[in-house]
Formats: C-alpha cells, sequence, structure tokens
C-alpha cells in the first residue's frame, strides 16, 4: 500500500512537470530543454524560501515566477536571436545551473528541519489515520487545479492562437499576431509549471539536489507520449488528463520494474530505451488527428 | 491606393550569385482593383507578394497604403489589413482544430487574444450560413478536424476565414494549383464572388492563364522583375486565353526556355 501510494504521489508531482513539457513538447512542437535546469530551479527557490523561514504556500508562486522567467529567457533566444530551438534551450539549461546553485547556495541542501507543505503544525493536528493520505490529497487537488486551468486557458482566445502556432504559424501571422510573442507566452507558462513541480517535488523529499533535474525532458516527454499514444484510443480523455495519467502510468512502471530487480544505474538507460520505442510505436497514429510528416502525402 | 515605389530587391547580395529581382520596379492598384498576375517561375510573383505582405524585406523603395509608408511595417501588423490565401492549403488552417475552432479563430481576428473563450456557440449559426453556400458540406462537420478534410475543402475554409474579418487587400498566392481542376474551379468561384461582394482590393498570382483572363480587371505578365504586359479595362475584357499564351510564349523563348 504503502509503495503504491508513492507511486501516486510522484507520479502527480510528475502529472505537473508533465502538462509544462505538454504545452511546449507537443502543444508548440518545442524540444525545451531548458526544463532540466527549471524543474531544479523551482526546488532551488523553494530550499532557499524554507531555509529562510518562508511559508512552504509562498514558494510556489515564486518558484513559477522563476519559471516563468527562465522559460521567456529560452523563447527570447530562440525568438529574437533566431537560436535554434534545442540550443536555445541548452543555453538556458547551462547557464541555469550556475544560478540555481547560488540561489540553493550549496549543491545539496536537506530541509528535514524546516516546515513544507506537506509536514506542518496544522497537517500534525490531523488524526494519525489520515496522515499518510495527505500528501497524497494535496497533490491530487493541485493536479486537477492545474488541469482545469490549463484546459481553459486553452479554450480561450490566447489558448487557441498557442495551439495554432504549433501547427501553423503562417495562419498565426495572417490572423495579424506575432508568432514569436505566442512562442516566448507558451514557453514562460510550460516553464512555469516544470518549477512548480520542482518546487513540490523538494517539499515532498525534503531536500534540494542539483542534479535532481538530469533527464527532466526525457521523463515528462516520455509521459506526454505514453499519455496522448497509448491513451488514444479512448476518445472520451481529454488530451490533459491523458498527459496526467499517463505520468502516473509511467511512474508506476519504472517502480515495477525496480522492484523487479533492476538496477537503479540502468534506470536512465531504460527510460531513454522505453522512450524511444514508445515514439517508433506511436508513429502512425497521432493523438491529434496531426498528419505526421512522413505521411503527410499518403 | 496601393504603391509599390521603385523598389530594389536583390538576392544574395555580395556574393558572387547576386541576382537582381527588382530594380526600381513601381506599382499602383487602386482601391477596388482585382490584379491576375502571372509570369514564369522566378519572374517575381510570389516575390511580389511577398513584399507587400511583408514575408520579405526591400533593399529599397517605399511601399504605400493611402500614402502611408509601411516598409519597416513588421509583416504580422500588415496583415491587419490584409487577408492572404497561400497555395499550400495546410498553411491557410489549423489541421489540430476543428471546423469550428478554426473559424472562430478567424473571427477573432482584429479583437484582442484575451482569456475570453473563443468559440461561441451563438456563432455556431451565422459560420454554417457561411459554409453552406460552398457545396462542400462543411457546415455538417463543424466538430472535424481540419487535418482530416481535403485539400480542396481546407483551401475553401482558408479562403472563407481569409476573408471574415474586414479587410481591404486580399494576397492570393497560386490558391488554386494545389487543387484537381473541378474544385479548383470552385475555389476561383467562390473568390470571384468575394472579391466582388466585399469590393477588396486583390492581387492574383495564378500560373492557370484561362483564371486570368476570365477574373479580375487587370492583368500583369511578370518577366525578369519587370510588368512585361500590364492590361486593364476594354483591353483586359477583350483579352483571349490564346493571346495571352502566344505572348507568355514569346516571353519565354526569348529566354531560352
Amino acid at each position: 500500500m504503502i509503495q503504491v501510494l508513492g507511486v501516486l504521489e510522484q507520479g502527480l508531482i510528475y502529472a505537473i512537470l508533465s502538462l509544462g513539457v505538454y504545452i511546449t513538447f507537443k502543444i508548440l512542437d518545442f524540444p525545451d530543454m531548458s526544463v532540466d535546469a527549471t524543474f531544479p530551479l523551482g526546488a532551488a527557490v523553494t530550499a532557499l524560501m524554507l531555509s529562510n523561514g518562508f511559508p512552504a504556500l509562498l514558494t510556489l508562486p515564486v518558484s513559477m515566477a522563476a519559471g516563468a522567467l527562465a522559460g521567456a529567457v529560452t523563447g527570447m533566444i530562440h525568438v529574437k536571436f533566431k537560436v535554434g530551438a534545442l540550443l536555445s534551450g541548452i543555453i538556458v539549461m547551462t547557464g541555469l545551473y550556475s544560478v540555481n546553485l547560488h540561489i540553493a547556495g550549496r549543491a545539496n541542501v536537506q530541509l528535514f528541519s524546516f516546515d513544507t507543505l506537506f509536514k506542518n503544525p496544522s497537517a500534525a493536528a490531523l488524526s494519525p489515520a489520515a496522515q499518510p493520505y495527505l500528501p497524497v490529497l494535496l497533490m491530487l487537488i493541485m493536479v486537477v487545479a492545474v488541469k482545469f486551468l490549463l484546459d481553459y486557458y486553452l479554450s480561450t482566445r490566447s489558448g487557441f492562437l498557442l495551439r495554432a502556432t504549433g501547427t501553423s504559424p503562417s495562419l498565426v501571422t495572417t490572423l495579424s499576431q506575432d508568432c514569436g510573442k505566442v512562442k516566448i507566452l507558451g514557453l514562460s507558462m510550460a516553464n512555469a509549471l516544470v518549477a512548480l513541480s520542482g518546487s513540490i517535488m523538494c517539499q515532498y523529499q525534503r531536500y534540494f539536489d542539483i542534479s535532481m533535474g538530469t533527464g527532466t525532458l526525457v521523463l515528462a516527454a516520455a509521459s506526454v507520449i505514453v499519455g496522448t499514444q497509448l491513451l488514444s484510443g479512448l476518445r472520451f480523455l481529454r488530451a490533459t488528463t491523458a498527459v496526467v495519467l499517463g505520468a502516473i502510468l509511467y511512474k508506476g512502471c519504472v517502480a515495477l520494474a525496480l522492484s523487479l530487480g533492476l538496477s537503479p544505474f540502468d534506470l536512465k538507460l531504460v527510460t531513454a530505451v522505453l522512450l524511444f520505442l514508445i515514439l517508433i510505436a506511436g508513429k502512425k497514429t497521432d493523438s491529434f488527428g496531426r498528419v505526421k510528416k512522413g505521411a503527410r502525402h499518403a | 491606393m496601393l504603391e509599390l515605389s521603385n523598389i530594389t530587391k536583390v538576392y544574395q547580395g555580395g556574393t558572387v550569385n547576386e541576382t537582381c529581382l527588382f530594380d526600381n520596379f513601381s506599382l499602383s492598384v487602386p482601391n477596388g482593383q482585382f490584379v491576375c498576375v502571372v509570369g514564369s517561375n522566378g519572374s517575381g510573383k510570389t516575390s511580389l507578394l511577398n513584399i507587400i505582405c511583408g514575408s520579405i524585406p526591400v533593399d529599397e523603395g517605399r511601399i504605400l497604403i493611402e500614402g502611408e509608408n509601411i516598409v519597416s511595417m513588421p509583416e504580422h501588423r500588415r496583415h491587419r489589413f490584409i487577408g492572404r490565401v497561400y497555395q499550400d492549403p495546410a498553411r491557410g488552417t489549423c489541421p489540430s482544430m476543428t471546423i469550428l475552432e478554426n473559424m472562430s479563430i478567424a473571427d477573432t481576428k482584429g479583437k484582442p487574444f484575451n482569456l475570453l473563450p473563443c468559440v461561441r456557440q451563438k456563432k455556431v449559426e451565422e459560420y454554417r450560413a457561411l459554409l453552406a453556400p460552398l457545396g462542400l458540406g462543411l457546415e455538417d462537420k463543424m466538430g472535424v478536424r481540419v487535418g482530416n478534410l481535403s485539400g480542396g475543402q481546407r483551401q475553401a475554409l482558408a479562403l472563407l476565414m481569409s476573408t471574415m474579418t474586414p479587410i481591404d487587400f486580399l494576397i492570393l498566392d497560386e490558391h488554386t494549383a494545389a487543387l484537381d481542376p473541378k474544385t479548383a474551379d470552385i475555389i476561383m468561384q467562390l473568390t470571384g464572388k468575394i472579391v466582388a461582394e466585399k469590393h477588396l482590393t486583390t492581387l492574383m498570382v495564378t500560373h492557370n492563364l484561362r483564371y486570368a483572363v476570365e477574373y479580375g480587371d487587370r492583368l500583369l505578365m511578370m518577366h525578369q522583375g519587370k510588368a512585361e504586359l500590364d492590361l486593364a479595362g476594354e483591353d483586359k475584357k477583350h483579352l483571349r486565353v490564346e493571346d495571352l499564351l502566344e505572348k507568355f510564349n514569346a516571353i519565354s523563348v526569348e529566354c531560352g526556355n
């Protein structure tokens, strides 16, 4: 039971991360490497704030703002200076590594003696039977809130523009709107969610580690693809719901593999191979109804 | 009035491959005129449209709209008063969105792209009424993703979308070239109807000489960055496809094609 709970908790944290990456990776068709550093950025900001006695709730919006800023920088480098998508992200990712170290003060920060979202006096006042379920409940509330806010946003005029920018930039131009601005906005929102996820992860595991962001994009992209492609048969599912389920499913698979004797050394290798396999398996169907590049004239 | 004044455009300037496309090119199009532009590949037809829309910069010259120079206005800003349909139907519509969603986003042009819901249910009937006269059955497919439509259906939708909101200029870039002859005819009839109804100043690039003769009230034949032929009024009305073809061939032979 505890293990299932653990998978759910981590899956839900990664769900927020995956919803962020869904915006760039799926909607904007932008492989944003900067998430590998904005995830620990959220965590670093949180570590700094918690260890200085700020309330845990305040760390969430501040982390998001920091992530949004970093995402905007990636966008500016790409849009204003015409650097490729991957390189723009890598530039920001590399630079943020130092920034994260400066914010957190050192490569590892332990937060066991500070109050967090999940461990604080009011949480301790709950009945002992309810205690174990508090983190998963709080996370569920946050994930559902983020999902519905994102769903609403994607149905607004601004959200429509974001969706059109990924597939038909020329349409956006003829609508007299600047594709570049839309991309910067999308990258900001995505990285705000990624940093939020990093903040929650930091409070959940109660420490910050500079290397906690390694492989974030691959992990999130895997969740997005597992969600949108494996669950695309379920037509009643919204893409955002599928992404949330994909993250939990993905985390479950990893936990299962580890419990079946997979060495943690091999985890990243298995993740990479898994992502590769899912990408190939999903080549024919695209949950967006988007015609695949190779099959455009088929 | 749209005026191009002394436009100069050089491709790959400063290299051995330098090619001068436009050298002091000027053109003025009065309001409400429908101009058909024909010419061989590389004659500068599409570059002309791209220069007007701001997709490519000019080296020298001015682009005036009602006397105001827009040469430094970015591409997307110019589209506030320009509607454009591309050769590729995929460029004027969004494949991952439904017909209703596509029409809703097109209808938002000129309004702020803010946090209000984009699709308004009370507009659905209005959109259906726009689609029904096409005779393509699109009015019953409002919930279908545009990526699942045929090229002709998408181009008809793109044409409707580009002219839904008030614009002054319509730029058509070989917009029937990717379609089969029958669908191309439908799209051209629709084009003629919309241009007449909305009194749009129109520039249409086409490789179809029949359309160039049948439609519009002025014809330009471009060759090496110059308008070799510029017919309007009665001259344009009495033009026959054979005359145009003859002239076209004469120019091409000169060029060694």
